[in-house]
Parts: structure tokens; C-alpha cells; sequence
């Protein structure tokens, strides 16, 4: 960046400064593209934690109690997410389900493709969560239940889950905090439309941006919130646990 | 009844059963004993269709049950570390085997009250298992396998991960359930006290075989062989053959057919005196006696006896006699 | 049956969202042959957004490292107060936006921050992305310490103490070797996330081709610039840095199993 374009920067900076206060904060935080985005960032977290929930209740299911060739491998695999960075991960999903799909699915810049990215990144919570859980879990519980009368799936529902809820529940808060402040992954692939695929992190860095320091303190005084209480809320759902 | 024919079972290259049979009579209470990894725990599970054997028949009260799931069998099963549903009160635990059963409400409460008192825990509905004892647990389990009113009642080490004290009573605890009950069970143990205690029928196991069955005092007294003798009971071993250490018997004066020995040592376990000899030999041998038959014979530490086995001897005896000579 | 129905919709899961697409990514990456890749990772831009990346690694994880031993030793074998609102804070940077992370240090370090008159130059040079890595990679170490500390329990380190050591003997012989492959499993967690940031560093570094361009922001630009080949191939050179992480965490999980 070249020195007069910063000093100018600045400048508007310090003028945004002065213009900070309480009531302007509450402003930049409630303009219509805040609210619109802050609500579709909080949803489509929402519904990627319940899928998240679902499935990696499922994986884990498989990858404990199922077996078959190369189970340690897919294992192993489970903690790609974590490992690989979050711009990467955009658009590695991008490739496959971009305009240039090799299978035709183009879901690139939509809901949908927010979703995906989100449910990419999110995907070991529930299964690391889950799966030591379900390790451990008494196995003889089953077999006194088998013994007095109950299905398989009568086992799962009245035995077995219930168990692994404390579990499945920390992990979709996890994966749910996560999505709520989610940005690399989301970057490429959403295409960051106002009011339809727009996240707060992404609308907050657009503020950032274009010096907008106030908007962007106030959607992530938001976010940090809602992270702190999603946090705070685990912590008691652990001691409840225990 | 509960029928076992030629049962085996393979857990990889382990044979955990090796053709086993056994027949355990309607309304008795019998033990399966052995050792860990005498394959009893595996048959317990094989009755209760918790293992599918890989040959063989089972029959639960004259019906053939091998291909039955453990869900049919109407059998209830009682695991040494209780297998306790932490997620659910006492109360429904209990009741688990009923409300799968779609009984009614009501019948269901009033069964499991009348089974809670039956094993001591009424007025401990609302609790869950973690605010039970180890003892409290159990005798839910115990509640709750028979709640479904079980055509037999098979229990794996039930007082296994108890407390000595815990364990002993609830034997006892246990028998008179069963005298009360009547119904078919079936326990496992790798205590043999625990067996001759409770159980009216032994049969004892030996890597994945019958070696012997019986009552408690027909196996004790005649063991089939020499594993069931010290499985059953602790033994001295005298030239070659197995003694009960309490039918070794002492003198403090030469007797026709004993031999001389030497008190290592004297433990003093109340009514009964274990005594640690040696012979001249060197061989080490116990005997058991009873406190006054210890005080008749005033037995020190260094004191010289003369030891005598009750049973007829073998070829072995005239290493005795001539032993006794050279220290004659 | 219903054993093979879960297993396929498992794998399919995975399949869909993990290894296909990853898959692709490299396969883009080569057809156009490994000369078009090597040319794209070893332009100027590349060499030094790669030498960035690894500095910047290099300074914030021996520190978090530091860091997160000593936090886990507070958490588990010290008592202060405020020590649940401490424990609950390490976790903070997990759940925070990265972007909420930049935003934070721009207005400490910025031109108009509580420090930005201190003339240090943080925000769009070197030192600010540092500060969002560490923050970034804050708990990861003490994360995986603090549980091998617990199960541990201090009676080695008491029993160490009446043999006559000092608390540093104790640290450096006793404690140390017990928490080694937690500690190694957290380096190599925080180490892979050092590498991969994005938001935080995206906001405070000001992109400066050659200057403060780490590799993650080198694949947005060149994909914002349309060079998707060039994208792709700064984005296997990534994905293969995750796929050792991922090597090194599968070995070092059978490694602490096998030292508990």
C-alpha cells in the first residue's frame, strides 16, 4: 500500500472515531445488510450444526462399532478439516462443485455453496466428539437390553443415544461457533451477494475494507457474543456431563 | 431346563468351548466354576444368546433356542459389572423389559415396587444408578432380569466387583431369593466358595471342557481328578499325591505308617491352625488343624511331628518308609 | 444389511464433502503437467510468500508452545483465582470469528489504536501477522497438555520432589517426558494452523506482494487475479503441508496410545 493512499486512510479513520458512540455503534450494527446477513449467517449455522449432528453421530457409529478395510485410513482422514487451510478448503469445493464441476454441479456462489463450505470445515466436531464416547460406552448396557427384549433400534434410541447427547450436543455448539465466525472457506465459494449469501465475517471484513471500522466492530462485537455464549454454554454442558 | 448338546465355540484360534454339554434342572440353582478363560462366562452367554456358538444345540425349557436371538429367549441376565442404563432412575430401569413388552402403566409400576421390595431397594424409584452402591446396583440388575419373568435367570460373576463383606452378603441374600423365586438360574464364578455356598449343582470347567458335575459335597468329596481337587478346595501335595490339609493327620509320638517332620512355621487363623512342616526331605507341606487339636499337640515353631496321610498309599509309600529309616 | 446401509452413507458423506473434492484439487493442479506447477510455486511472489509463511510459523509456535505448557501446568496443577474464567478464556480463539481476531489487533495496533502511537509498525507488516497467528494457534498446545497432565497426576512429580529435585529437575525429568507426545500433537496441530490462517491474517497484513503475502493469501489472490491454475498449484503445496500434519497426528495418536 503506498504511503499517501495510508495517510488517507487514516485520516478517515480518526474522523470515524470521532463520530463513535453508542448510538452510532447500535446503527452500523442494525443497517438492513447487517440484520440480513447476521440472520442468514445465524440460520444456515444452525442448520449445518443439526446436519453436522446427524452425520457425524453416523460416521462415528461406523468408524467405531462397523469394520472394514481401510477404517484407519478414513480415520485418519476425519481430521482433514483441521488440518488443511481454510482458503484451501474453498476452494477445493469450488473445484468440485464450481463452475468447472467435472460432475456438472455448479452450486458456486449460492446458499447452498455456503452450507457446503461450512459443513466442510465443521465436519470432525461431532465425529471427535462422538466417537471416544462411544468407546467407551458399556457394551453390556446393549446386552442386558438385547436380553430383555429390546430391537436394535430400540437399543440405539432408548440406550445408546441418550448417552452419546451430551456428546452430539458439545460438538454441533462447536461446529455452530465455528460456522458463525467462519471466513476463509466462505470466501470464494459465496460470492458474497448482499442479501442472499453475504456472512457476517465476510460483510465485516467488506466493512474493514472500506473503512468501516465502526460497522465491523459492531457485527463482531455480535459474533463474539453469541462465540462467548456458545463457549460459556459447553462449559456447563461438560459439567453437567460429568 | 436348559439343555446344552455338544456346544463349540472359537473366538479366532482360542476354543473358548470344546463340545460341551450340560443339563441344568428346572427350578435349581446351579454354578458353572472354573478358572478365567475356562470357557464359563463364554456358555453362560451362548444360554443367554449373547454368542452364537459354532456348533452345537441349546434348549431353554424344551424348546430350541440356538437360533433364537437373546431377545426371544425370555432369559434374564445379570452382569458382573451391572450394566447398569446411568441415563435412566432405578424406577425405569426396572421397568425397561416391561414398557418393551407394552405392558400397562400401572402393571408395570406395581411390578416394579413389588420387585424393589422383594431385593431391598424400595423407595429407591427416583434415584439413579450412580447414587447407588455397588451392592444397590446389583440387586437392581437382579430387579430388573426379573422383571420380565424369565424362564432362567443367568448371572456372570454377579458379586464379582464387590467388596468381601458386600459379597458375602449378598450370597447369602442371593439364596434365599432363590428359594423364594424358584426360577431356573444359573451362576458364574471363579470362586469356589461362592459356588458351594449358593449353588445346589457344580459343574466345573476346564479350558473349554466339562471336567466334572455334581452337588457342591459330591464333587468335593469325590473329584474327578486332580484339577477339580484343587480347584475345589486347597490341597497338599504328598508324594506325588493331592491331601486336603485337613486330612493330614499329626502326632506328637511315633505312629505306624507316619513319618517325622518339622514345624516351620504356626498361623493361627482362628478355629483353624494352618501348619507350615518340613519334611525330611525337604519338602514343604500344610496342614490344617483345629485350634484344639494344635493345643493338644502344643505345636512350636522347630518342634518335631509325626505326619500321617489317611489315604490309602500308593506305590510312593516306601520312599516314606525308607526316608523314616535313615532318620531313625 | 441395515450395518452396510450406514457404512455406504457414511463413506459417501465423507466421500463427498472431504476426499473427492481434495482429490480434484490435485488432479486440476497437475493436468496441465508438473512444469506449469513448478514454474507457479517458484515465482518470486510464491518463494517469499512461502519463506513468510514459514517464519511466521517459526516465531508464534515455540512461543505458543511455551505458552501453552505453562497454561496447562495453571489449569491443572495451580489454584488462583479466576482460574474457570482463565480456562475458558484459552479456548476463546477457537470459537472467535478470524475475523473478529483482525479487527481486534487493527484496533490495538492500528494508525488509531490504543498502541498505534507508539510507532512500532504492527498492522501491515510482519509483526501484526505474528500476532494474528499466535493468537489464532493460542490453545492448541495447552489444549492437548492439560488432559495428559491430569491423567498423570502429580504423584511422580511428589515422588521426584522427596527424592531431592528442585521444581526445574522435576519439570525437565519427570513432567516433561510424561506430556511429550501431547505436547509434540499440539505443536503439530498449532503448526498446521499457523500455516493455513487466512481471516486474521487477511485483515491486518495488507497483502504486500513479497512483503507480508503468506501462502493462504497468495491462493485468494491468485484466484481473485483468475490465475486459477496458480491457485490451484499454491493450494496443493498447502494441502500437501496438511496431508503430513494429517500423517503426523495419525502416528503420534498410536504413539500416545501406546505411552498410556
Amino acid at each position: 500500500m503506498a504511503e499517501p493512499h495510508r495517510a488517507a486512510a487514516a485520516r478517515r479513520r480518526r474522523r470515524a472515531l470521532a463520530r463513535r458512540g453508542l448510538g452510532d455503534f447500535w446503527a452500523s450494527a442494525t443497517t438492513r445488510q447487517a440484520l440480513d446477513a447476521l440472520q442468514f449467517t445465524l440460520i444456515v449455522s444452525l442448520v449445518v450444526a443439526a446436519i453436522i449432528a446427524a452425520f457425524g453421530t453416523l460416521v462415528a457409529w461406523v468408524l467405531v462399532r462397523d469394520s472394514f478395510r481401510g477404517k484407519g485410513f478414513v480415520n485418519a482422514l476425519i481430521d482433514l478439516p483441521f488440518a488443511l487451510p481454510t482458503i484451501v478448503a474453498g476452494l477445493t469445493l469450488l473445484a468440485l462443485y464450481g463452475p468447472s464441476s467435472p460432475i456438472g454441479v455448479n452450486v458456486a456462489f449460492t446458499k447452498v455453496a455456503v452450507a457446503m463450505a461450512l459443513l466442510f470445515v465443521t465436519l470432525p466436531f461431532v465425529i471427535r466428539s462422538v466417537q471416544p464416547v462411544l468407546i467407551e460406552l458399556d457394551r453390556e448396557m446393549e446386552e442386558a437390553a438385547a436380553s430383555l427384549g429390546a430391537s436394535a433400534f430400540t437399543t440405539f434410541r432408548r440406550i445408546i443415544f441418550p448417552n452419546l447427547v451430551p456428546a452430539i450436543l458439545s460438538g454441533a455448539a462447536l461446529a455452530f461457533s465455528r460456522a458463525l465466525g467462519e471466513f476463509g472457506s466462505i470466501i470464494l465459494l459465496s460470492g458474497n451477494i448482499p442479501f442472499d449469501t453475504q456472512v457476517s465475517s465476510v460483510y465485516a471484513f467488506k466493512q474493514i475494507e472500506s473503512d468501516n471500522i465502526d460497522g465491523a466492530a459492531a457485527v463482531s462485537v455480535v459474533l463474539l457474543v453469541v462465540a462467548l455464549a456458545v463457549l460459556l454454554g459447553i462449559r456447563g454442558l461438560e459439567r453437567w456431563r460429568a | 431346563m436348559i439343555q446344552v448338546h455338544n456346544v463349540t465355540k472359537r473366538f479366532g484360534d482360542f476354543v473358548a468351548l470344546d463340545d460341551v454339554s450340560i443339563d441344568v434342572p428346572d427350578g435349581s440353582l446351579t454354578a458353572l466354576l472354573g478358572p478365567s478363560g475356562s470357557g464359563k462366562s463364554t456358555l453362560l452367554r451362548v444360554i443367554a444368546g449373547l454368542e452364537q456358538p459354532d456348533h452345537g444345540e441349546v434348549e431353554v425349557g424344551g424348546e430350541a433356542a440356538t437360533h433364537l436371538p437373546a431377545q426371544k429367549r425370555d432369559v434374564g441376565f445379570v452382569f458382573q459389572h451391572y450394566a447398569a442404563f446411568k441415563h435412566m432412575t432405578v424406577r425405569d430401569n426396572v421397568a425397561f423389559g416391561l414398557t418393551i413388552r407394552k405392558r400397562p402403566k400401572d402393571h408395570v409400576k406395581s411390578k416394579v415396587d413389588e420387585l424393589l421390595e422383594l431385593v431391598g431397594l424400595a423407595g429407591f424409584q427416583n434415584r439413579y444408578p450412580a447414587q447407588l452402591s455397588g451392592g444397590q446396583r446389583q440387586r437392581m440388575a437382579l430387579a430388573r432380569a426379573l422383571a420380565i419373568e424369565p424362564r432362567v435367570l443367568l448371572l456372570d460373576e454377579p458379586f464379582g466387583a464387590l467388596d468381601a463383606n458386600v459379597r458375602a452378603d449378598l450370597r447369602a441374600w442371593l439364596r434365599r431369593l432363590h428359594d423364594e423365586v424358584h426360577v431356573t438360574t444359573v451362576l458364574v464364578t471363579h470362586d469356589q466358595e461362592e459356588a458351594m455356598e449358593v449353588a445346589g449343582n457344580l459343574v466345573v470347567l476346564r479350558d473349554g471342557r466339562v471336567e466334572q458335575t455334581g452337588s457342591p459335597r459330591d464333587v468335593y468329596d469325590h473329584p474327578a481328578n486332580d484339577f477339580v481337587m484343587g480347584f475345589i478346595g486347597p490341597v497338599s501335595r504328598l508324594d506325588g499325591a493331592l491331601v486336603r490339609p485337613h486330612d493330614l493327620l499329626l502326632s506328637d509320638e511315633p505312629v505306624d505308617g507316619a513319618e517325622e517332620a518339622m514345624v516351620a512355621r504356626v498361623v493361627h487363623l482362628g478355629f483353624e491352625v494352618r501348619v507350615e512342616l518340613v519334611r525330611t526331605g525337604g519338602e514343604e507341606v500344610v496342614a490344617q488343624l483345629t485350634k484344639a487339636e494344635a493345643d493338644t499337640l502344643e505345636l512350636r515353631d522347630g518342634a518335631i511331628v509325626w505326619l500321617r496321610s489317611p489315604l490309602p498309599r500308593d506305590p510312593g509309600v516306601g520312599v516314606v518308609g525308607k526316608t523314616r529309616d535313615a532318620v531313625g | 444389511m441395515a450395518r452396510l446401509t450406514l457404512r455406504v452413507v457414511a463413506l459417501g458423506y465423507l466421500g463427498a464433502l472431504l476426499v473427492v473434492p481434495v482429490a480434484v484439487v490435485f488432479y486440476r493442479t497437475f493436468e496441465n503437467g508438473l512444469g506449469a506447477v513448478w514454474d507457479s510455486v517458484t515465482t518470486p511472489a510464491a518463494i517469499s510468500a512461502f519463506w513468510l509463511t514459514l517464519e511466521v510459523a517459526l516465531i508464534a509456535v515455540p512461543l505458543n508452545a511455551i505458552f501453552g505448557v505453562l497454561a496447562a501446568l495453571a489449569l491443572v496443577r495451580g489454584r488462583f483465582p479466576g482460574k474457570r474464567l482463565f480456562d475458558a478464556l484459552i479456548d476463546l480463539p477457537f470459537a472467535v470469528s478470524p475475523i473478529v481476531v483482525g479487527l481486534a489487533l487493527l484496533l490495538v495496533w492500528g494508525v488509531d489504536g490504543w498502541f498505534g502511537g507508539l510507532g512500532v509498525q504492527v498492522i501491515f507488516s510482519v509483526p501484526g501477522i505474528v500476532l494474528a497467528t499466535i493468537f489464532v494457534s493460542l490453545p492448541f498446545v495447552a489444549r492437548e497438555v492439560a488432559p495428559v497432565l491430569r491423567e498423570i497426576g502429580d504423584e511422580q512429580e511428589q515422588a521426584a520432589a522427596t527424592l531431592g529435585a528442585n521444581g526445574w529437575q522435576t519439570f525437565r525429568r519427570v513432567t516433561l517426558p510424561a506430556i511429550r507426545w501431547g505436547l509434540v500433537y499440539g505443536v503439530v496441530l498449532a503448526t498446521a494452523r499457523a500455516i493455513g490462517e487466512f481471516g486474521a491474517v487477511s485483515v491486518v497484513s495488507g497483502k504486500i506482494a513479497g512483503e507480508t503475502e503468506t501462502l493462504t493469501l497468495l491462493v485468494e489472490k491468485r484466484f481473485q487475479n483468475f490465475d486459477l491454475a496458480g491457485a490451484y498449484a499454491a493450494s496443493a503445496l498447502l494441502a500437501a503441508i496438511a496431508l503430513v500434519t494429517l500423517a503426523a497426528m495419525t502416528i503420534l495418536n498410536r504413539r500416545r496410545e501406546e505411552s498410556t
